[in-house]
């Protein structure tokens, strides 16, 4: 089976190859390749330098879109983390490059359980209301996100706790004065000492530290740097707004949807119902902003997308620097060898024939800085990932670009050096010193 | 085989012109041996240039092997300089990075592709062979000659030029290339110009041409 697949891959292959070797098809391109090839060795140290300008510029290119990559990778992973069928609804009524603008107290409990009540597909709904508040204990203090939530919200954001307890039932209902912290909260306010069952003030309020939830890692809106109270504790922790209606105001919505393939259709629901209960007119916009997982997750990686391009975009100059030297080079290797171009001339040579080997030489120095430049651009990226420093992606698409680029500069700045030389007149070729 | 008629080329020098050709009548057969000779700024180079297609007369018409060849464009006069013509320089010209070998061969390259087996024959015909892989700055003057005339009959072609080919050497190196010039051109009936200054070898030719202020003065069979 394996032979016979072999014979039908390679059988074709060879005849292509063999076609190619003929006589004349080798020579076409050996001849301009050797010619150029020996341009290239004949001066080592010149071509080594004139390559070093277009490795340095891959590299820089290479490395410095990796590290954009793998932000945009991590970014992406972090939120699959946060579950992949979570709807999160937040007040607002614009959106702008991420800004969210316009009212911001605009959502409700009691949306929340009209949207729990009426909307299908809906598994679980939980709210939140976030403050900055400043946490005592003892004389350590730090300001941190104080978020208080209802009790499906640590099921919905996939938070876990890591040592003792949760919110129970009663906890929730009562408004107990009990908190759930993040690792980086307890480290800072507890240090080593077990910060379960410890007193910590919180603006006007004292509450005791339950448990301490599961670290999620370094990322943006990180629960480590979080503490979590039940919400009716935190409105008596500071003094929760209401709308003019009297509805209590809240700063996130989020839920999960039981089916995905609903996650549009619930989408839309909610944002109809939300509009009715808020009596928008049908001109005005969203006093709300909704949006999928999935929806944030496309939004920042575009973000970070444009990121990359940037931060290529700077080290592509780097690339048209090198491609600068190439083409001085260039100049100067067809003013220094005036004198063949006048031998290749009176031989017969014809203007493609001079110029095709000057531009093969020009993009052969960039092809092979580029193949060099990939590797240690390559190299690079890898250091930087393995120190810790930040993750690097490369990918194909990023290696082949800038191999791509560096022929292209190649051919861009070799073209009229070589065009000079084939217009060179034989006779003053041949005189010169 | 060359046929040239009222052939004049002028050089613009700044406002001035100076016109280094006047009206230069020549005919040379297929297989002839012809020396031209001519005290220094009298056009013999720049006729022998008009003649190897290096260069282009500023009126008159030039027929090589029966073809009107004076208005051609660059790229039609480098086909021709491959498959017809071989040049022989008073300064060699060989490319000081490639081997003897590795100069023959670029004589064959645009005229139709390399051949080591050919490029070593005709090294071997000039009595080279076995300095082949020499660069030429491992040669001496004589042999340097010898593979430049190596090179330009490596292609075969009807026609060699040469523009003093003994000028930058010993008189006893000159007879060398003289000789093998000459067996050549007896042996394969190649049409062969040189110019040169020496009397001497200028009697081993056919043919003497004496040109003087860009007009053939005299012409007179050995």
């Amino acid at each position: 089976m394996k032979k016979w697949l072999l014979k039908k891959w390679l059988e074709p292959l060879e005849t292509a190859l063999i076609s190619v070797a003929t006589r004349k098809g080798v020579k076409r391109w050996s001849e301009p390749l050797s010619t150029a090839w020996v341009g290239v060795v004949t001066h080592k140290l010149r071509s080594s330098l004139t390559m070093l300008g277009i490795v340095i510029g891959v590299a820089a290119v290479i490395s410095l879109m990796s590290v954009g990559r793998g932000a945009e990778a991590q970014i992406i992973s972090n939120i699959e983390q946060m579950g992949s069928d979570l709807i999160t609804i937040r007040p607002g009524s614009f959106t702008f490059g991420g800004v969210r603008g316009g009212v911001s107290e605009t959502l409700t409990i009691e949306d929340a359980e009209t949207i729990s009540e009426q909307v299908p597909y809906v598994s679980a709904v939980a709210s939140s209301y976030s403050s900055n508040l400043q946490l005592v204990v003892g004389g350590e203090n730090m300001s941190a996100t104080v978020t208080g939530i209802t009790p499906e919200y640590m099921q919905i954001n996939n938070m876990k706790i890591a040592s003792g307890a949760s919110f129970s039932e009663q906890d929730y209902q009562r408004g107990a004065k009990v908190a759930v912290v993040g690792t980086n909260v307890a480290e800072t306010l507890f240090g080593n000492a077990n910060p379960i069952g410890q007193q910590m003030r919180m603006g006007t309020i004292i509450v005791h530290v339950i448990g301490v939830l599961e670290s999620k890692g370094t990322r943006f809106n990180s629960p480590d740097d979080a503490v979590y109270i039940p919400l009716a504790a935190m409105q008596q922790a500071v003094a929760q707004p209401r709308t003019p209606q009297g509805g209590r105001i809240v700063s996130t919505i989020s839920l999960t949807v039981s089916d995905q393939s609903q996650t549009q259709n619930v989408i839309d629901t909610i944002t109809s119902l939300l509009r009715t209960n808020h009596k928008l007119t049908a001109s005005a916009d969203n006093d709300f902003n909704i949006m999928s997982t999935e929806e944030i997750a496309s939004t920042l990686s575009e973000t970070m997308g444009t990121m990359t391009l940037l931060l290529g975009a700077i080290a592509a100059i780097s690339l048209l620097v090198g491609g600068i030297g190439v083409m001085n080079i260039m100049l100067v290797s067809v003013l220094e060898r005036t004198r063949e171009i006048g031998i290749r001339k009176a031989l017969g040579a014809r203007e493609r024939d001079i110029w095709l080997q000057f531009l093969i030489e020009a993009a052969f120095l960039t092809f092979a800085g580029g193949i060099i430049g990939v590797v240690l651009g390559w190299v690079i990226a890898y250091l930087v990932s393995s120190m810790g420093l930040m993750t690097t992606v490369v990918t194909a698409d990023i290696v082949i670009l800038a191999v791509s680029v560096s022929i292209c500069i190649g051919l861009f700045f070799g073209f009229y050096p070589a065009w000079n030389a084939s217009r060179l007149n034989p006779i003053e070729a041949l005189r010169a010193e | 085989m060359i046929r040239l008629q009222d052939i004049a080329k002028v050089y613009p020098m700044g406002k001035r012109e100076l016109a280094v050709l006047r009206g230069v009548n020549l005919n040379i057969e297929k297989g002839e041996l012809v020396a031209i000779m001519g005290p220094s700024g009298s056009g013999k180079t720049t006729l022998l240039n008009l003649i190897g297609c290096l260069d282009q007369p500023t009126s008159g018409s030039y027929y090589l092997g029966g073809k009107e060849v004076s208005r051609l464009s660059s790229d039609e006069l480098a086909q021709i300089r491959a498959q017809k013509i071989g040049f022989v320089f008073q300064t060699f010209n060989l490319l000081p990075r490639l081997s003897a070998l590795a100069n023959v061969e670029l004589g064959m390259r645009y005229a139709g592709g390399s051949d080591p087996k050919r490029a070593l024959k005709a090294l071997d015909k000039v009595g080279l062979s076995n300095r082949a892989n020499h660069r030429p700055t491992e040669l001496s003057g004589g042999e340097q000659q010898r593979v430049a005339i190596a090179r330009a009959l490596v292609k075969r072609p009807p026609l060699i030029l040469a523009d003093e080919p003994t000028g930058n050497l010993d008189s006893r190196s000159g007879e060398e290339i003289i000789s093998i010039l000459t067996s050549l051109h007896a042996e394969r009936g190649i049409t062969l110009v040189m110019i040169t200054h020496d009397a001497g070898i200028a009697h081993h030719c056919q043919r003497i041409i004496h040109l003087k202020d860009g007009q053939v003065v005299s012409e007179e069979t050995v």
